[in-house]
């Protein structure tokens, strides 16, 4: 009982984030190592580190193609999980998701619509992806409000009407879309980081950033309104404005993401369950833990989606539902146990 | 010395119905002051009210001499704790972690303690006899160590005005009779207040310093435990028949129920067990 819990909070997160972020680097480097083109370690090493004579073209390849797009990776990654981690504190629900709860399909009618009326993706088709979260979220919200009973099925079972009607908007758009883009907007719905530069991650980064700072910041309130709305309240939180904040902040990164490759689903159940399984309840651990592990695991599922075909790629939300669906069955049987 | 808390006139109204009905009392500094009556009087709409939670159309409340519409939300929470009917029992973190929690509207942003607060959370810990459960997580506790655990995160988080609603009610025998100590001795050793609301008359009169009896939001009585507890009024209220005689504890009322006299004519038409 001698040791200090100060210290001891601020040396966890140390080592925790010290930890996912080698994690994160190493799947960096990975990523930047691997893909469609083979080279010897030998050629990598020498262009990673800019040292001796590299090949012009493996340099342009990794730092021009790779580069942007294992950062967009790690980005979507983070944004994804945290919105994850977020959504299950606030609905104190372990299966809310953003993707699950249908804002992502929300997010995708939005941007849809703007790419359809020609709309550049910043600011233009991220902010009709955002009015289109906000507006399923409201929808969710407001269906499964009324049913005090069974509150947490309510919701799920809210969130899975208004995400199959949404992939039914999706595909209705898609259909009535006589445009030679019609490939690429299927190909970008299913998760695709292919299409990438700099600029955008850059943006994206811009964009997202704030969001986890806030995120970071609000973690300690995110603790305590797992005691409920009343304690929390008598607990001196502002809660109304705080619930507020994350949810828009959170709507915000999740279309943010969406408009740039399309929907990911499944990162914001597994990366926290299995973050929370190793690390414990504390979200101001959990939250630097999502943005570096699933930033980590993301630039991971990327590099399967465009290394494991032959020719050509998988979505990176194809791959991310064939780990993340048979790993959330296991996790909730043990949580269950 | 100004009153812990001091209620004049507070009407409270959910949608059209009437919860509380121009109700006003005064709660003293350093008294264990409890409230009673029949289901739906309007007690936890009160004790909600009186932590902020609930907002009265009408009426004033005063804080520590001090009107509630003055404090900050964070500033309250120093003051006045509560200990809500329903604790989470899925609460993942540890019992330390949860009473150290109660520091929060003492503490930044990230809620990082100084040593003093741990060494008052340990402190509190083994004044409400939750130390052995220490390292134990909240979700794994029975109802007992739950309800105590969280007692604990309230007395961390303010000394001065306590509320409490309904907080033995799924204890058993022992349980209760600890509780209701704990509570006494932080109004002796501690000058807190107790504001509990509590359906067990019989504890109730052993303990109170005064009693609030309400029914349908109004007030019916408010006075010592003898006064209140009378079998005029409590047929009134409850309307059941109840024998009232003296505790062999001492001059405390003791309130025995007589089954299967109901009487419907003259009651909520709830009879408590």
């Amino acid at each position: 009982m001698t040791t200090r819990p100060r210290h001891r909070l601020l040396l966890r997160l140390a080592v925790v984030s010290g930890l996912l972020l080698l994690t994160l680097v190493a799947a960096l480097v990975l990523g930047l190592s691997l893909g469609s083109t083979h080279a010897g370690m030998d050629a990598i090493v020498k262009t990673l580190t800019g040292r001796g004579q590299s090949d012009p073209m493996l340099q342009a390849i990794v730092w021009q193609i790779r580069f942007p797009r294992v950062l967009l990776a790690a980005l979507v990654g983070a944004a994804l999980s945290t919105g994850g981690l977020v959504f299950q504190a606030l609905l104190r629900n372990p299966l809310a998701e953003p993707y699950i709860l249908g804002i992502s399909g929300g997010a995708a009618i939005g941007a849809i619509i703007g790419i359809i009326l020609g709309l550049s993706r910043f600011p233009g088709v991220t902010a009709t992806a955002f009015a289109g979260s906000m507006g399923t979220l409201v929808l969710v919200m407001t269906i499964s409000s009324g049913q005090r009973i069974l509150k947490k099925d309510a919701l799920l079972l809210a969130g899975v009407m208004v995400n199959a009607f949404c992939s039914a908007v999706i595909m209705f758009l898609v259909s009535m879309t006589q445009d030679a883009r019609l490939h690429n907007i299927i190909f970008w719905l299913m998760g695709d980081m292919s299409m990438t530069d700099l600029k955008q991650v850059g943006i994206l980064a811009a964009l997202l950033i704030p969001g986890f700072i806030l995120i970071f910041c609000l973690s300690h309130a995110m603790n305590l309104l797992l005691m409920g709305r009343e304690m929390a309240m008598s607990m001196g939180l502002q809660l109304k404005t705080i619930i507020l904040t994350l949810l828009v902040a959170t709507s915000f990164m999740i279309s943010a993401t969406v408009s740039c490759c399309g929907l990911i689903g499944f990162v914001g159940l597994v990366i926290p369950h299995l973050l929370r399984m190793l690390l414990g309840p504390d979200h101001r651990v959990l939250v630097p833990a999502c943005i570096l592990g699933g930033g980590a695991y993301m630039v991971f599922c990327d590099l399967l989606a465009r290394t494991l075909p032959q020719q050509g790629e998988i979505p990176s939300g194809v791959i991310t539902a064939l780990i993340g669906a048979p790993l959330f069955i296991v996790l909730l049987k043990r949580a269950n146990r | 010395m100004t009153a812990a808390v001091d209620i004049v006139q507070v009407s409270l109204t959910y949608g059209k119905k009437a919860v509380l009905k121009e109700v006003s009392f005064s709660v003293n500094r350093g008294e264990f002051f409890i409230i009673i009556g029949p289901n739906g009087s309007g007690k936890t709409s009160l004790i909600k009210s009186i932590v902020g939670i609930e907002h009265p159309q009408n009426g004033r409340i005063d804080i520590l001499g001090r009107p509630l519409s003055d404090y900050g939300r964070k500033e309250l929470a120093r003051k006045v704790a509560m200990v809500p009917q329903t604790a989470p029992t899925d609460f993942p973190f540890t019992v330390t972690e949860t009473v150290l929690m109660g520091r929060a509207p003492h503490l930044g942003l990230l809620g990082l303690e100084s040593e003093t607060d741990m060494k008052m959370v340990r402190q509190v810990m083994a004044f409400t006899g939750v130390t052995d459960l220490a390292d134990r997580k909240v979700e794994h506790l029975s109802g007992g160590e739950r309800q105590r655990t969280f007692v604990a995160r309230a007395v961390c988080q303010s000394s001065e005005l306590l509320l409490l609603d309904e907080p033995t009610a799924s204890l058993d025998l022992a349980y209760q009779a600890r509780l209701m100590d704990l509570m006494e001795s932080l109004k002796n050793d501690r000058g807190a207040t107790i504001v509990m609301v509590s359906h067990d008359v019989n504890l109730a009169a052993l303990y109170a310093d005064r009693l609030l009896l309400m029914k349908e939001g109004r007030i019916v009585r408010l006075g010592r435990p003898s006064e209140v507890l009378t079998y005029e009024t409590l047929e009134k209220v409850y309307g059941c028949t109840v024998l009232v005689d003296q505790s062999p504890l001492g001059d405390f009322p003791r309130i025995t129920l007589v089954p299967g006299k109901f009487n419907p004519s003259s009651g909520s038409g709830a009879c408590p067990s």
